[in-house]
């Protein structure tokens, strides 16, 4: 549950869910953003749910924080949101050209990268938020012995569609961006369709994600 | 009917289609986006006689050099922008906020903004361009919203149409005032600084560096020491957000910026500052007062209501 609502700003809620990273509290935050979502309090601009916070944009034209945090807090709040998201099955191919960083990771890992590998797709992973570029998924946890800290200095340009890693989490760049996570290889798969007007985004979160491996000609089959 | 377009001759630096912006998109990694000044925004929709939320060309620094090709159009310039009209015979020197006409074949050459960033072109006619989620504004980083998410190309054409054909007198007499002070909210992480980085960030100057953008505004200045932790868990940014970089520097999230991030955030520009902060060209100096709660939201009234003056003012 909330731990505590202060301002952003003065056009923001900033509401305290904890410090601590599990899926029990991003749950929570999930099912917040829902009910909220779906309360139509007036004035809310955007809801931004992440690891342990959601913060509540508003129109200050047409309330404040004062009565949007009331609002907030008298919520009917309604725990029916409990399901386990869509399962999404992702595709990747980790052919030496799209895995920039696999040698590092063997290094710094202490492990072949077949390992890694096999470790890395025998997992299913939980979608804790989506953001910071449009569709990007931040998705955990990771198998415990593949925690990487980012790149020291942090690329410029990741093309767009990578994989990587970074401590407990994966994600996947849906657009070329600057970042500093681990690159183990790339998906064919558009994430964040800019064509689809209504839910262009492929991966949402409280969704359950599974990758599988796939050769260098399967991908670019699906490129072309 | 013939058909209406401009032809650009020279795209500018960074020229987008914008509007008031998206709503309810942060949480699938959407800025708000919209026009960076939104008075002058809604000023240059006044003068149009537009709906308050049409879309306009954004310009930022160097504008566009534009040819017309149609019937006769009203236009206006809003912001403090240096511009010429080339028409058959003649060079004519532009004036903001005000309804000029443009003919077949003359030129706007909208040339540079004054000590400023963000110009707005305004036409008494609407572009024909593409809505994506809820929107007409460009965002560049997700390739979304008119004109298939780019800033304007050289030789692109855009297509004009409900030409309204009664010219209308609407003028405003307005300077736009420079500030050099922006007021500042503490942020959830005011106490990862030391004393004196906190004393710092109230008191020294910051310049404005060349690496500012829509995304953000990157400063130069003293240093902020961290003395807790230089990255957080990643959480939701809003507009005007400063985060402090584990360099020690400030960022300021501007209208097109990340929707989440992982830098501590020391505060948040109040919302009455935003369309003044965002004018401030690089190579400037700003320096960041404290102000609470309550005194942003009167303040933020206060300048509403001003904007809502100024509107009232042009016809």
């Amino acid at each position: 549950m909330i731990k505590n609502i202060s301002n952003l700003g003065d056009a923001a809620l900033y509401c305290d869910f904890g410090n601590d990273v599990n899926r029990e509290i991003n749950l929570n935050v999930i099912q917040f953003f829902k009910n909220i979502k779906k309360s139509n309090i007036p004035g809310i601009t955007n809801i931004t749910p992440s690891y342990n916070k959601l913060i509540i944009s508003f129109d200050l034209n047409i309330t404040n924080f004062d009565k949007i945090k009331t609002e907030v807090e008298q919520l009917n709040f309604k725990n029916e949101i409990v399901n386990e998201g869509n399962l999404i099955k992702i595709p990747v191919c980790c052919d030496i050209d799209f895995a920039l960083d696999i040698k590092r990771l063997e290094k710094l890992l202490n492990l072949e990268k077949e390992e890694i590998y096999k470790k890395f797709f025998s997992k299913k992973y939980y979608c804790y938020m989506t953001g910071f570029i449009a569709g990007m998924p931040f998705l955990g946890d990771l198998n415990d012995s593949l925690y990487a800290r980012r790149l020291d200095t942090p690329r410029v340009k990741v093309p767009k569609n990578s994989i990587g890693l970074t401590e407990q989490f994966c994600n996947i760049y849906t657009f070329e961006s600057p970042g500093g996570w681990n690159i183990i290889g790339k998906t064919p798969l558009d994430i964040f369709d800019n064509k689809n007007n209504t839910s262009p985004n492929l991966i949402n979160p409280g969704d359950t994600i599974s990758f599988f491996q796939i050769s260098k000609s399967e991908f670019e089959k699906k490129y072309v | 009917m013939s058909e209406n377009y401009f032809e650009v001759l020279r795209p500018g630096i960074n020229t987008t289609f914008q509007d008031n912006g998206r709503k309810n998109y942060y949480h699938i990694g959407i800025p708000f986006s919209g026009a960076m000044d939104n008075r002058n925004f809604v000023i240059a929709n006044a003068i149009s006689n537009n709906k308050k939320n049409s879309p306009v060309i954004e310009f930022a620094l160097q504008g566009p050099k534009l040819r017309y090709k149609g019937d006769k159009v009203y236009f206006n310039v809003t912001g403090d922008v240096n511009f010429q009209i080339l028409r058959k015979n003649k060079i004519e020197e532009g004036v903001c906020y005000q309804n000029l006409v443009l003919e077949n074949n003359d030129c706007l050459d909208l040339i540079s903004t004054n000590r400023s960033v963000y110009g707005y072109l305004s036409i008494n006619a609407s572009f024909k361009i593409d809505f994506y989620l809820d929107s007409y504004s460009v965002n560049t980083k997700a390739e979304i919203g008119a004109n298939n998410g780019k800033i304007l190309q050289k030789n692109q054409i855009i297509k004009i149409e409900n030409i309204t054909k009664k010219y209308s007198l609407n003028k405003l007499d307005y300077i736009n005032s420079k500030i050099e002070n922006i007021r500042v909210i503490k942020g959830p992480h005011f106490d990862y600084f030391s004393k004196t980085a906190k004393e710092l960030f109230f008191k020294e100057k910051f310049r404005i560096t060349k690496l500012t953008d829509r995304m953000g505004i990157r400063l130069d200045g003293p240093k902020i020491e961290n003395i807790k932790y230089t990255n957080i868990k990643s959480e939701g940014l809003v507009k005007g957000t400063i985060q402090i970089t584990a360099d020690g520097d400030p960022i300021v999230m501007l209208s097109d910026h990340g929707t989440i991030g992982g830098y501590p955030k020391i505060g948040v520009v109040i919302s009455a500052d935003y369309d003044k902060l965002v004018q401030i060209p690089p190579g400037s100096k700003i320096k960041f007062k404290e102000i609470n709660l309550k005194d942003a939201e009167t303040i933020y009234k206060l300048y509403e209501m001003e904007t809502q003056n100024l509107i009232s003012k042009t016809k």
